[in-house]
């Protein structure tokens, strides 16, 4: 049985007022801040899940092109014949399995292949859709008509990332959270204490490939024409990339501390200034490096362990007068 | 047979650019996915070059080398140079030079598009037949291979019958050890990434001879080279030269007889392949 503590029954309940006041958006616009908190869920949903398998494993992975394509291609294949909650299922099966099969021919050998491996992964299912379209059918795009409006999306996106957050909190608390501790910490120990190390990795990296196709999946209503270029665009996985290591993945919260400033800024960039926006994206990884290494909330951490070492003996002194 | 040749040219001018990959990442230890656009700003230069002064890319080799030289051994110094002191172990390097390459890639992709836009770019410089074993091929092909090959030819002298050769090899092997015989790594490294950075800009020089390219195709070529290096066994400029024609190849064949939109599946079956049955390349060693 789950066993909370005190301060995290405080965190929860915080944490579903917040969810509250964010549900009720849509009732008080459903115009341009709808949309931009649509984009805002939707990276704070791809970011989380990315940190759950790159935050512990130091591994950069690409792949998220991929799996929101390939989430968003079952919606567009089958939504005339299946109902959409099961395409949506679908969609985070899908990408679960292709998951499982890059990290099975990588995972097990060492990280750089599995960076490059993920680098041009979008690339290749969009080249392989592309083919058996041309193939097999004669037109090269989809169409997704759905009733699913803006504000459908935007519940079905924040109870996503609702459940990308459990998942995480729970994977934090289990066999396979504690193990990815020590991997991430040196995986040398971890495997001879009796880790496999790559089922671990192998495992991760499908739950959080799954929920990205679901995302996938979930955005595809919105785009209504479907095709390969647009479905497997490649600045997805370098967008969740920057934004989650902005914030940072060393707590769960981390990525969305980088999420809603930066999708507000490339929103800005991408109306006002269109050609700029790859500057601006290089410009955001080089700050990463030099600057954000461990990504904002890092650094608010380094800050408090620094105020805490400095004003430290006043604070233990009153520690022990409530004591 | 013309698949073969087709692929042998086209894997020469691979060859120069994985040769330049692999001697950044397996001698620098920088993994530097920004390679693909030192690629493609040689592509631009030596196209601005042709047309607007009507300097063969031959010619424009001597330029366009010595800046590449010069600009990689500035990036690898004043950018690069600090992660790797910062850096406590190899993974940490890993990441942080993966990120600091994505970063110089978009800046430089940035700069290229809103320079030249989203555009397709093409010159014509020796357009004519050469035939071949029966089969006519474009002269402007296999004029770049016969240069890669002279370049490939050069850079072999260099690493194995000269001193600063020998230690470019020795810091490939292990840069503490290279450090107990006198060698000065930092130096060393900066050079082999520099020489990378001009290999790879003469691939491009010679490259945009006979191949359309544009602003934003930088990405696609670094995908390529990784793969390349990763088949030749990491830092092994033999195993380049191999596996660069071997992808020529392949990639010539998936497109002539398949299907043209599918050269990045043949290149990622390759890969698999190897990272199946050779994770270590082609002539690597195991590691223990």
């Amino acid at each position: 049985m789950i066993s909370l503590t005190q301060n995290e029954i405080r965190i929860g309940l915080f944490a579903a007022a917040v969810v509250a006041a964010a549900a009720m958006l849509p009732l008080v616009d459903q115009g341009f801040y709808l949309s931009l908190a649509v984009n805002i869920m939707l990276y704070a949903a791809l970011c989380t899940a990315w940190s759950l398998f790159s935050g512990p494993t130091h591994l950069v992975s690409l792949a998220t092109a991929a799996f929101y394509g390939l989430g968003t291609y079952a919606v567009g294949l089958w939504i005339d014949n299946l109902p959409y909650p099961l395409l949506v299922l679908l969609g985070g099966l899908g990408a679960a399995a292709l998951a499982g099969i890059v990290g099975a021919a990588t995972l097990r050998i060492s990280g750089v292949y599995f960076v490059i491996f993920t680098l041009g992964l979008a690339e290749l299912v969009r080249q392989l859709v592309s083919w058996s379209q041309a193939k097999y059918s004669t037109r090269m795009g989809l169409y997704v008509f759905t009733d699913i409006r803006e504000m459908h999306i935007f519940w079905m996106l924040l109870a996503l990332t609702v459940v990308v957050f459990l998942t995480g909190w729970l994977i934090n608390r289990s066999r396979l959270g504690f193990a990815m501790e020590i991997i991430g910490n040196d995986e040398t120990v971890a495997r001879h204490s009796g880790i496999d190390t790559a089922r671990a990795k192998i495992i991760l990296f499908m739950i959080s490939g799954a929920f990205i196709g679901i995302a996938g999946a979930i955005m595809a209503p919105r785009y209504s024409y479907i095709e390969p270029p647009s479905a497997f665009n490649p600045m997805i996985s370098f967008l969740v990339v920057i934004m989650a290591l902005l914030g940072g993945t060393k707590r769960l919260w981390g990525p969305l501390v980088g999420v809603i400033p930066f999708t507000i800024l490339m929103d800005l960039v991408s109306a006002r200034f269109p050609h700029h926006t790859y500057i601006v994206m290089g410009i955001a990884f080089l700050a990463i490096v030099y600057l954000l290494p461990d990504g904002v909330t890092g650094r608010l951490e380094q800050l408090r362990s620094w105020l805490r070492t400095r004003y430290g003996k006043r604070e233990t002194a009153i520690e022990e007068k409530h004591a | 047979m013309t698949i073969i040749v087709t692929g042998i040219l086209l894997g020469g001018t691979y060859a120069l650019i994985a040769m330049g990959l692999t001697l950044q990442y397996g001698v620098a230890r920088i993994m530097n996915l920004a390679n693909g656009e030192t690629l493609v700003a040689a592509c631009f230069i030596a196209f601005w070059l042709f047309t607007a002064y009507h300097i063969n890319p031959l010619l424009g080799l001597l330029v366009i080398a010595p800046a590449a030289f010069v600009i990689n051994g500035a990036i690898y110094w004043y950018l690069l140079k600090p992660l790797v002191d910062r850096a406590k172990n190899r993974g940490q390097l890993e990441v942080d030079s993966i990120l600091a390459t994505f970063g110089l890639l978009f800046l430089l992709q940035g700069i290229m598009i809103l320079a030249f836009g989203g555009a397709y770019f093409s010159y014509t410089f020796l357009a004519e037949r050469f035939m071949i074993l029966g089969s006519p091929y474009g002269l402007n092909r296999v004029v770049a291979f016969v240069a890669a090959a002279v370049i490939a030819v050069g850079l072999y002298i260099y690493l194995f019958h000269t001193r600063q050769g020998t230690a470019v090899r020795a810091v490939a092997v292990d840069p503490t050890s290279a450090n107990l015989v006198a060698i000065d790594v930092a130096r060393t490294a900066m050079i082999a990434f520099a020489l990378g950075g001009a290999l790879t800009a003469c691939g491009g020089a010679l490259l945009s001879t006979f191949y359309t390219f544009n602003a934003s195709m930088g990405v696609v070529f670094t995908m390529k080279a990784l793969i390349i290096v990763i088949m030749g066994g990491v830092g092994d400029v033999r195993g380049a030269v191999i596996a660069a024609l071997v992808l020529g190849i392949a990639e010539t064949a998936v497109a002539s007889l398949i299907d043209p939109g599918l050269t990045i599946a043949a290149t990622y079956a390759l890969f698999i392949l190897v990272l199946l049955f050779r994770p270590q390349g082609i002539f690597g060693r195991q590691q223990s």
